[in-house]
């Protein structure tokens, strides 16, 4: 079976380096006065795992039901394979779906569910046959396939969706949330059966998810989606260590943001930054933003130092005097916030001999912060919508506050 | 040892009120008409004394034999066309938005607010020689001057489902209202056309409501005798009819309670044979393939 799909890959790919395969063309749909998807255009490579990441209501499950050929773009074009396939409806597109809800045929034993599409397909019986006890063996479901669906468990449920959509051998697996409805063991779980399946097979994936810590540790590739409108699109180490916009900076993982203004260039390539209530800063300047514009700088907590002592000066480190005022202990890591100018600023560290530490940082202590100059990212303030995102976390002193930031899990 | 012995006792309280309910108002007057029909028919229009098999046995020959089969077969073709009719219906009432859906389903309930006796004399006006439907397809040439649409077995089944089309329709409307429409994108998704994922994923799903639907109506139609009265004629009496003529006109309980007693038989027929299929669904593959 792997032979056979590397060999259907091949020839489908053209020899070319792995080429654009599922494609959006300036795709665009409204519902009513809702502007779900805005002129959207995507390349998603043959055997790639590629993730539409955002929040709810960003747009993402219309762009994967755009794909499915469960709605038609009001513009743009939708193409697989160098194959025009707007205006064909779902049956005839080589894409199949696992949907959030599983959408298990509730009559069905788990074996006919499996074969569903192989007989819509009218293959011969001892053919489809064949294939879902294939199928039963890869999900490991063979001694419950005469089950139905209400008496599976939410993986197994999960496993005979995804058997049910592999056996029509689809071009693309599309992934609405699949993990959205398990629980937090069982996701990881199965996040690291999706990518078995996916280099057992060789498919090529697009997965929606609003789950960055689901999106980060399975793609290849991340387009992160807000309003119907693409972000930004990367791999999920430029996503996190290069945000490209604000909204990607707060959306993917926990960061600070400064408010300032560009002062004068310190060297080529850095800049120093005016920041209300605080010492100015050194940054990095990619985008060769001049003096006098208004920026936000990002700088992810775990790039921030802490310590009691202060350390060495040194060419491009940031440095500033702090005072903690929350400590939340987090396991593997213990997450400070921590007073420095007017500015709340919070620092991950990891420990690695908690007890031994001869003195572990207390609230209240005294501490010193400090940062590379290239660990801080400049964004440009564009959009007004922003403010509301990055809404500076609640000034008093409230247990664990975390200012509502957007990988606290809160959806779980 | 039994589930049954170690019951605790307050389960026989909680069945209680149902028990009641079932034995006086379904077992016992079932137990009566079965009794009626073997007593001896009272000259004053009573039941007589002593017990007799004679009624049961008058109904041996052909007569009751031929309106049993037209019976059945009225009963069942009504109950198809509702079917065929009411699931297209059901389906869109529960596609529609909540404005339409309330619109629409006023248009079901709505004429049971006249009369069920008003409404198929109204339909007697229509089929009637003279009335607008004769006339109409007089004028299309589809229609002969000696054609007769009043008083045939089409008129009484088409007038019964007019009758009975709201009991098949209601049911339905709720299976579907719950049923799940993503399972038919997801059906469309691995491959099925329209028709496919209608017959092989949505009638399924709503197994439940057909067969409410078809039961509401069958049972109906089994003992109707207004509609096929007025608009069925005398060639066309169906049992409901006979056992009304044994009451009113001959006055002979015991004898309309033996034609209840066969009228029940082919009531529990059917009845018998859907819960075994109902069960049978558990199967594989389901009902529907």
């Amino acid at each position: 079976m792997e032979t056979e799909t590397a060999k259907d890959e091949r020839t489908g790919a053209g020899g070319g380096e792995a080429p654009d395969f599922l494609e959006f063309r300036g795709v665009s749909k409204r519902f009513g006065a809702v502007r779900a998807v805005e002129n959207v255009s995507l390349e998603i490579r043959k055997g790639e795992i590629f993730s539409v990441l955002g929040p709810s209501g960003c747009g993402k499950t219309t762009m994967l039901r755009l794909a499915a050929g469960f709605e038609r773009p009001d513009a743009g074009r939708v193409r697989l394979d160098g194959r025009d396939i707007t205006d064909l409806p779902p049956e005839k597109r080589r894409l199949n779906t696992i949907f959030q809800s599983y959408a298990l045929f509730p009559h069905m034993t788990v074996r006919d569910n499996i074969a569903y599409g192989l007989r819509a397909a009218k293959r011969p019986k001892a053919e489809v046959e064949a294939e879902v006890e294939r199928m039963l063996h890869l999900i490991r479901m063979t001694d419950q396939a005469g089950k139905k669906p209400d008496l599976l468990s939410g993986g197994q449920k999960q496993r005979v969706a995804i058997a049910r959509a592999l056996i029509n051998k689809p071009d693309v697996l599309l992934l609405d949330e699949p993990l959205a409805a398990l629980d937090l063991k069982l996701r990881q779980r199965m996040l690291v059966e999706l990518d078995l399946i996916h280099d057992e097979v060789g498919l090529t994936f697009l997965y929606v998810t609003h789950d960055q810590g689901e999106a980060m540790s399975l793609s290849d590739r991340i387009a992160v989606m807000e309003a119907g409108r693409i972000e930004q699109v990367g791999t999920p180490a430029e996503i996190y260590e290069a945000p490209r916009t604000s909204f990607v900076a707060a959306f993917i993982g926990d960061t600070n943001f400064l408010e300032g203004e560009v002062a004068d260039a310190a060297d080529g390539e850095h800049s120093r930054l005016r920041v209300e209530d605080f010492p100015p800063v050194v940054c990095y300047n990619d985008k060769t933003l001049g003096p006098g514009n208004s920026v936000f700088l990002s700088i992810r907590p775990e790039k921030v130092h802490i310590s009691r002592d202060r350390p060495e000066p040194a060419t491009l480190r940031n440095v500033f005097p702090a005072r903690v005022e929350d400590v939340i202990y987090l396991g593997a890591m213990t997450r400070y916030w921590v007073r420095a100018g007017d500015l709340r600023i919070q620092v991950l560290r990891q420990h690695a001999r908690y007890f031994l530490d001869e003195k572990p940082i207390r609230w209240k202590d005294d501490v010193w912060i400090w940062w590379h100059a290239d660990d801080g990212f400049m964004l440009e303030r564009y959009r007004e919508k922003d403010e509301s995102l990055i809404a500076p976390p609640p000034a008093d002193l409230g247990e664990d506050a975390g200012g509502g930031a957007p990988d606290e899990d809160g959806g779980r | 040892m039994t589930a049954a012995t170690r019951r605790p006792p307050r389960e026989g309280l909680l069945t209680a009120p149902s028990f009641v309910w079932l034995t006086v108002l379904f077992a016992l007057p079932t137990i009566l008409v079965f009794a009626i029909a073997l007593r001896n028919p009272d000259p004053d229009g009573g039941i007589g004394a002593g017990w007799t098999a004679a009624n049961l046995g008058r109904l041996a020959g052909p007569g009751t034999a031929g309106i049993l089969w037209r019976t059945l077969w009225i009963s069942a073709a009504t109950s198809l066309i509702c079917t065929a009719l009411a699931v297209p219906v059901g389906y869109v009432l529960a596609r529609v938005g909540p404005r339409w859906r309330v619109r629409l389903l006023m248009l079901v309930v709505v004429p049971f607010w006249t009369s069920f006796l008003i409404r198929v004399f109204a339909w007697k006006d229509i089929l009637h020689p003279e009335g607008p439907v004769k006339r109409l397809l007089a004028a299309l040439g589809l229609a002969g001057p000696q054609t007769s649409l009043l008083y045939s077995a089409g008129a009484v089944v088409l007038v019964s489902v007019y009758a009975y089309l709201p009991f098949m329709i209601l049911p339905i409307y709720a299976a579907a209202e719950k049923f799940d429409f993503r399972l038919m994108e997801a059906a469309r998704d691995l491959g099925a056309r329209r028709w496919r994922a209608f017959r092989t994923v949505f009638l399924p799903g709503i197994r439940r409501g057909l067969w409410t639907g078809l039961l509401f109506v069958l049972i109906p139609s089994l003992g109707s005798y207004i509609i096929p009265d007025i608009v069925g004629g005398p060639s066309n009496e169906l049992l409901g009819n006979k056992i009304a003529q044994r009451v009113f006109v001959d006055r002979n309980l015991p004898q309309a309670g033996a034609l209840s007693v066969v009228l029940m038989l082919a009531v529990i027929a059917p009845l018998a044979a859907a819960l075994i299929l109902e069960r049978r669904k558990r199967r594989p593959g389901g009902l529907f393939r």
